[in-house]
């Protein structure tokens, strides 16, 4: 006897879905780049200007690094606490968004709603506002830097509970503990290693925001980058940037390494 | 007079919410003691009627007593001290696979402590004691310090049997305890929980498939069709042409 294989709809035998999608993608692409008047002749006429900066970086004031230690370490300081602090609220959110936890639709729909909204505020503006609260200085960055992780951690948090097993958790209801006790025994094991390293993950990602935000007069090293660069000394510049990209590669290898341990 | 029965089913209905029938006019006793066991096809209900016992499920009418007392009021902290004296044993186990052996085991002792110990840990030197023990009586004192996830399934069965035991159950429940096991382990796991209804006097109430593991553990087998008794002898009358009608269609 045959083995009857079952005839591929002329829709897969044609690819219709995959070539239909590339089309409509390399329309949208153009079509955006008419609207919002992206020029590319123009990008790669003023590379010489950029070649030139280039050239003028090649040459970093060694001497500057001891003056920039200290707002490094500041920087990095932001970000370690800023993270901490955002990733510490974001649990409680993450929590009751989670579908798998939370049943009660309107109060998950009212949680991720919030989260939503403060994931749409750019960092820049954050850091605008704190900056107008609290002044030049530190602070401000800390807490942009705090609602910006709590912002992005609890997506990804609330993302990791969904995925976890529920039946310890049943087995922990079934005890008779309550649900405080629950999410603590059935909940966070299963969850903490991801969290770690999500944490981890944004960390980078606030030591390099960080340096940005000075920019506006957050603190750290940022203000120092802003200052070489309106003094035109690009020598300095060169040192902060190197500097940064050092401090943020040994973070990126810690955390991969952490990571790797822990998944 | 008769003794009053550890449960009891009076006219008990569940339909889901989607209208599917889980119970049907369930009626029946369970005394003190008595090591039960339900069979049925798939989908007969037969975990849905586990579940109505420690209100995992909620009935749509009917009554369940357990010693006793109805239970359907129970809220908060009472349901939580129903749940407490009811130990449940799941098909999948339900361990927390990157925690402890220690760690799964002491989780089931929780309800005896307020929520600030529990989440600190704070379990007395007793419980400790008491953990150790348990893991003791399912031939697993060994494993205490081994993560859950480094465990065969029988193993991880029987941590979860232990864990139970912290509760002090006077009931417990298990849901095809053994359908995950191969057939040596799940001698084991059925001597266990034999020994604990025989020496500690637990009501055992297990789901099972197999007809044959029916016979050898139960005092008394129920059987459920589309959610309904369909038998329910105890062990003395029940013979095998008796037994296969609840596997007959209709
Ligand atoms: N959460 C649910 N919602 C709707 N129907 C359900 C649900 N759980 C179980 N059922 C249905 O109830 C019936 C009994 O299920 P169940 O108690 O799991 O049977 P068994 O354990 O004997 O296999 C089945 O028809 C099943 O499909
Ligand atoms: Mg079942």
């Amino acid at each position: 006897m045959m083995t009857q294989v079952p005839r591929r709809p002329w829709t897969q035998r044609w690819h219709v879905k995959p070539i239909g999608w590339t089309v409509l993608m390399v329309g949208l692409l153009i079509a955006s780049s008419r609207m919002t008047g992206v020029d590319v002749a123009m990008f790669f006429g003023n590379l010489g200007q950029f070649t030139e900066l280039l050239v003028r970086m090649s040459q970093p004031a060694w001497d500057y690094l001891p003056v920039i230690l200290n707002p490094l370490y500041e920087t990095i300081q932001m970000a370690i606490l800023g993270t901490t602090i955002g990733a510490v609220f974001a649990v409680p959110f993450a929590v009751l968004a989670a579908s798998n936890l939370v049943h009660n639709r309107w109060l998950r729909g009212g949680i991720r709603l919030i989260l939503d909204l403060v994931r749409t505020l750019p960092d820049l503006l954050l850091a605008a506002i704190f900056v107008a609260i609290f002044g030049i200085g530190s602070t401000a960055g800390v807490v942009t830097l705090a609602i910006f992780s709590f912002g992005m951690v609890s997506k990804l948090f609330y993302e990791v509970i969904e995925t976890i097993d529920m039946g310890p958790l049943e087995a922990m209801e079934s005890v008779g503990a309550n649900p405080l006790v629950i999410i603590w025994y059935a909940v966070l094991p299963q969850i903490l290693n991801q969290f770690v390293s999500y944490f981890l993950y944004t960390l980078e990602i606030n030591v390099r925001a960080s340096t940005v935000l000075g920019y506006l007069g957050a603190g750290g090293i940022g203000v120092f980058l802003q200052r070489s660069l309106n003094e035109f000394n690009y020598s300095q510049t060169a040192v902060i940037i190197l500097a940064t990209l050092v401090v943020v590669m040994v973070i990126d290898g810690i955390s991969n390494h952490l990571r790797r341990v822990l998944l | 007079m008769e003794a009053t029965p550890m449960i009891s089913f009076k006219h008990v209905n569940k339909i889901y919410d989607n209208g599917t029938v889980g119970l049907k006019d369930i009626n029946f006793d369970i005394p003190h003691g008595e090591f039960l066991v339900v069979v049925g096809l798939s989908g007969a209900g037969k975990s849905t009627l586990l579940r109505t016992i420690n209100r995992m499920h909620e009935i749509t009418s009917g009554e369940i007593r357990i010693e006793d007392e109805a239970i359907s009021q129970y809220k908060g902290r009472s349901l939580r001290l129903l749940r407490r004296k009811i130990g449940m044993i799941f098909q999948n186990f339900n361990l927390v696979k990157r925690s402890s052996v220690a760690k799964n085991v002491l989780s089931g002792r929780v309800s005896y402590y307020p929520t600030w110990k529990s989440i600190l840990g704070l379990f007395s030197a007793d419980d400790r004691q008491k953990a150790v023990q348990s893991l003791h009586r399912v031939n697993l004192a060994e494993k205490l310090y081994a993560r859950a996830d480094e465990l065969s399934g029988g193993q991880q069965q029987r941590v979860a049997i232990a864990r139970t035991l912290m509760q002090d159950p006077k009931i417990i429940l298990a849901d095809e305890p053994i359908a995950s096991l191969d057939p040596l382990t799940t001698k084991t796991v059925m001597d266990i929980l034999k020994r604990l209804n025989r020496e500690d006097g637990i009501t055992v109430i297990v789901n099972l498939h197999s007809v044959a593991l029916a016979r050898e553990y139960a005092d008394r087998i129920v059987g459920l069709r589309a959610g309904e008794v369909v038998y329910d002898e105890p062990i003395a009358k029940v013979t095998e042409a008796n037994l296969n009608q609840v596997y007959q269609a209709g």
